[in-house]
């Protein structure tokens, strides 16, 4: 082929959007949760959303396939519903990438949350307002720039995701092989020249956002 | 034309609350040093404070009562309650902060046009459709107000919201909230330690210190002296 294959990047920009979105919807009812409510178990819960960060991806990977996998309980429900199973497919590459990117949103995004003037929140209650409603109309408003740099990140951890991609997804060409798949088999076969537009690209990306989220979260003079 | 009751008594590591007093329509002002609890007491009347035992009730709607395991949430209670930072959400226009508190009820033009009404009448319409944090002291100070009363309150918590402003400016909104509350007729609770300002709304005086109720006066009663005391920063 002439010329560079692009497939994997569009394949992990596609995977990356939709595990940003679905890591956006997990992530910031988390840290609702963990922000606002005092219970037992909360610590757990804060380990739980953040293991993923520092445990291995072949852990994670394994527990994927334990817990969606075609013998399991899930996996076959979906497979029964939809006529494709979750492993192995793209569906699988985004639950993968998903993963990873939850805890940069729980973490950030709590963080944003407990930034908020508490005597904001409790002036909403006293005007009337269901502990609901507060977090929709003056918590979650007040936190958007932290939201939306959690986000961001997620994004940036979301399209660079190999391990548990692999696990999961597996390296099928055409179909779960992103960019970071694409980069190691390149190498592997010894095409780097393949390799270097990609990793130019998710250079040049995941710095942009980085430098993007500096500047959301830079303090403000109040 | 009800009267709140408050009994209330809690204790933390590091403090002892426990008051009984009553608020008629009218002001009542708590006045007392720094560290007296009378922030807290307004908390416990707004909801966000749970008292350790006690009973808190308008006229015979109870609010709070351990003895019954009786506790109004803070968003059914409607009591206006204005805090010494004004808490204005800084994303809002002026016209939404005050629109925030009317009915949900009431249909969302009906609110915009009460938020605008009471703006004017605050004369801060001009206001309007500008956010906080553009706002002087004073202008702020109205919007929090007009924000307070735009809520039909059936309880007003003020809690030192004048401390920050120049006398001309404390002198008029102070001739304006009485005016309202001349003709809403609701209980009022001023926390202030500055006597021009107790003496200036206050029909009634609970004086407090360390936790406790040390009197109870009419504002007007001649054995009553105001003790002297220090600005500070909250109380």
């Amino acid at each position: 082929m002439n010329g560079v294959d692009l497939r994997p990047l569009l394949l992990s920009f596609e995977v990356a959007t939709l595990a940003t979105i679905l890591a956006a919807v997990i992530g910031i009812t988390g840290a609702a949760i963990l922000a606002n409510f005092r219970f037992p178990g909360r610590d757990i819960l804060d380990v739980l959303f953040t293991a993923p960060m520092v445990m291995p991806p072949t852990v994670l990977g394994y527990y994927v396939l334990v817990a969606l996998g075609r013998n399991s309980v899930i996996g076959h429900a979906f497979e029964a519903l939809t006529g494709s199973s979750i492993v192995f497919t793209l569906t699988g590459a985004v639950i993968a990438a998903t993963i990873g990117a939850v805890p940069l949103v729980v973490k950030n995004v709590r963080a944003a949350l407990e930034e908020t003037d508490a005597t904001l929140i409790l002036a909403a209650r006293t005007l009337g307002a269901t502990r609901l409603r507060a977090f929709f109309s003056v918590q979650l408003p007040l936190a958007t720039r932290g939201i939306v740099a959690a986000l961001m990140l997620a994004f940036a951890r979301a399209i660079g995701d190999f391990g548990v991609t692999l696990m999961v997804a597996g390296d099928i060409p055409g179909k779960t092989r992103t960019a970071s798949l694409a980069i190691y088999s390149a190498i592997q076969g010894q095409r780097e020249g393949e390799a270097t537009t990609m990793v130019v690209v998710l250079t040049f990306l995941v710095l942009s956002l980085l430098y993007a989220v500096g500047k959301l979260t830079a303090r403000r003079p109040r | 034309m009800r009267t709140l009751k408050v009994r209330l008594a809690l204790t933390t590591t590091s403090f002892a609350l426990d008051v009984a007093f009553e608020v008629p329509p009218g002001v009542t002002v708590l006045f007392g040093p720094s560290g007296a609890g009378k922030s807290r007491t307004l908390g416990c009347i707004a909801g966000i404070v749970r008292p350790d035992r006690g009973l808190i009730a308008l006229g015979d709607d109870v609010w709070f009562d351990d003895a019954n395991k009786r506790e109004l949430p803070i968003h059914q209670r409607r009591v206006a309650y204005v805090f010494q930072s004004l808490a204005l959400f800084p994303h809002l226009t002026a016209a939404d902060n005050v629109a925030y508190g009317v009915a949900r009820s009431v249909l969302a033009a009906d609110r915009r046009a009460r938020a605008h009404d009471m703006l004017k009448r605050m004369r801060v319409g001009h206001l309007a459709d500008r956010k906080p944090a553009t706002f002087s002291g004073g202008e702020a100070q109205r919007v929090a107000l007009a924000r307070a009363f735009a809520m039909q309150p059936r309880v007003l918590l003020l809690d030192e919201p004048f401390s920050a402003l120049d006398a001309d400016v404390k002198r008029e909104l102070l001739a304006e909230v009485g005016e309202w509350l001349a003709r809403e007729a609701v209980p009022a609770i001023l926390v202030t330690h500055l006597e021009e300002e107790a003496a200036a709304l206050g029909d009634r005086v609970v004086l407090m210190d360390s936790g406790k109720v040390t009197r109870e006066a009419a504002m007007d009663d001649p054995t009553l002296s105001l003790p002297k005391i220090r600005a500070s920063a909250k109380g």
